[in-house]
């Protein structure tokens, strides 16, 4: 039985910013109605959350919830774990009109992180990142130059940030270019 | 630069973000319909020169389509709603006419 990879198997970059793909993460689609108290009640019980509001990011020790559209979320968990969580979703929403689909493999985790993360991404999408706008327990799904990617921050100067596996290489590199050495910007 | 608001995700999306869908509120005519009706729903659109109705889709963000009443000439944006509408929302009309006196956009006035 082979090993499953993660797309970059962990790359790193130091340059204004550290730009590091972060391995594998357990991620489960969840849709359907955000409002229903079953839906609720299976998030707070699987990814041990309360429902996010929208455009909110909450995180646990052993996971998150991202929110993703007004009927779609993600929930993080150890890669190891999602198999189990993907079927306690299903049994609590049993009965329910819901959709739990484990998606771990079909995107890759980055983080950057710095005094200038906020400048590396905004050299790359054009959401606004001002500090006033966009913080910790956020979310904001946008583009990566030619990718979408959605990215949460953990704390002031640290993003999350994932994009579908197919164009890990292309956002790492996007990173890389934004993060150069001597290209600091200074604006945030 | 054209910037909308998504209504679904309450930001300020940039047009490039976004991924145009046409012009909004059309009635389907298929199997059944006159020649003269599909005819219009294939080719006849409108191309006004100020205010306009469309479709937009916040492809880079959370997927959804929503519509936009816009003006084609100033870019001003006069408001977007949600893509589960099926003609321009009353208060955005009345918006528009404050701004914009005496516009029309097919039957809407
Ligand atoms: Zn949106």
């Amino acid at each position: 039985m082979s090993e499953p990879t993660s797309a970059l198997n962990r790359a790193e970059f130091k340059g204004i910013a550290k730009v590091e793909e972060t391995g594998l993460h357990g991620m489960i689609t969840l849709r359907g109605d955000q409002s229903s108290a079953a839906i609720k009640k299976a998030v707070l019980s699987v990814a041990g959350t309360v429902m996010p509001e929208q455009r909110e990011a909450i995180f646990s020790d052993t996971g998150g919830v991202v929110w993703m559209s007004p009927d779609e979320l993600m929930l993080l968990c150890p890669y190891s774990e999602v198999e189990a969580r993907v079927a306690a979703l299903n049994e609590a929403l049993a009965g329910t009109h819901a959709l739990a689909v484990n998606v771990s493999d079909a995107r890759t985790v980055f983080r950057v992180s710095g005094p200038a993360a906020r400048d590396v991404l905004s050299k790359l999408t054009p959401a606004d990142l001002s500090p006033e706008v966009f913080g910790p327990g956020q979310v904001r799904r946008s583009r990566l130059a030619q990718v979408s990617a959605a990215f949460w921050m953990e704390d002031d100067e640290t993003f999350g940030l994932f994009c579908f596996r197919s164009v890990a290489q292309y956002a790492f590199d996007l990173l890389k270019v934004a993060a150069a050495e001597g290209s600091e910007v200074g604006y945030f | 630069m054209l910037t909308l608001e998504c209504p679904y995700c309450g930001v300020m999306a940039d047009e490039t973000e976004l991924t145009a869908g046409g012009e909004a509120h059309l009635k389907r005519f298929g199997p059944g319909s006159s020649d003269e009706d599909f005819e219009a729903y294939l080719f006849e659109r409108e191309n006004p020169k100020g205010v306009h109705f469309e479709r937009w889709r916040h492809s880079h963000g959370c997927g959804k389509w929503f519509h936009a009443a816009r003006n084609t000439m100033t870019l001003e944006v006069y408001g977007t709603y949600p893509a589960q509408t099926s003609e321009p929302p009353v208060e955005i009309r009345n918006k528009i006419s404050g701004i914009a006196p005496g516009w029309s956009w097919r039957l809407f006035k």
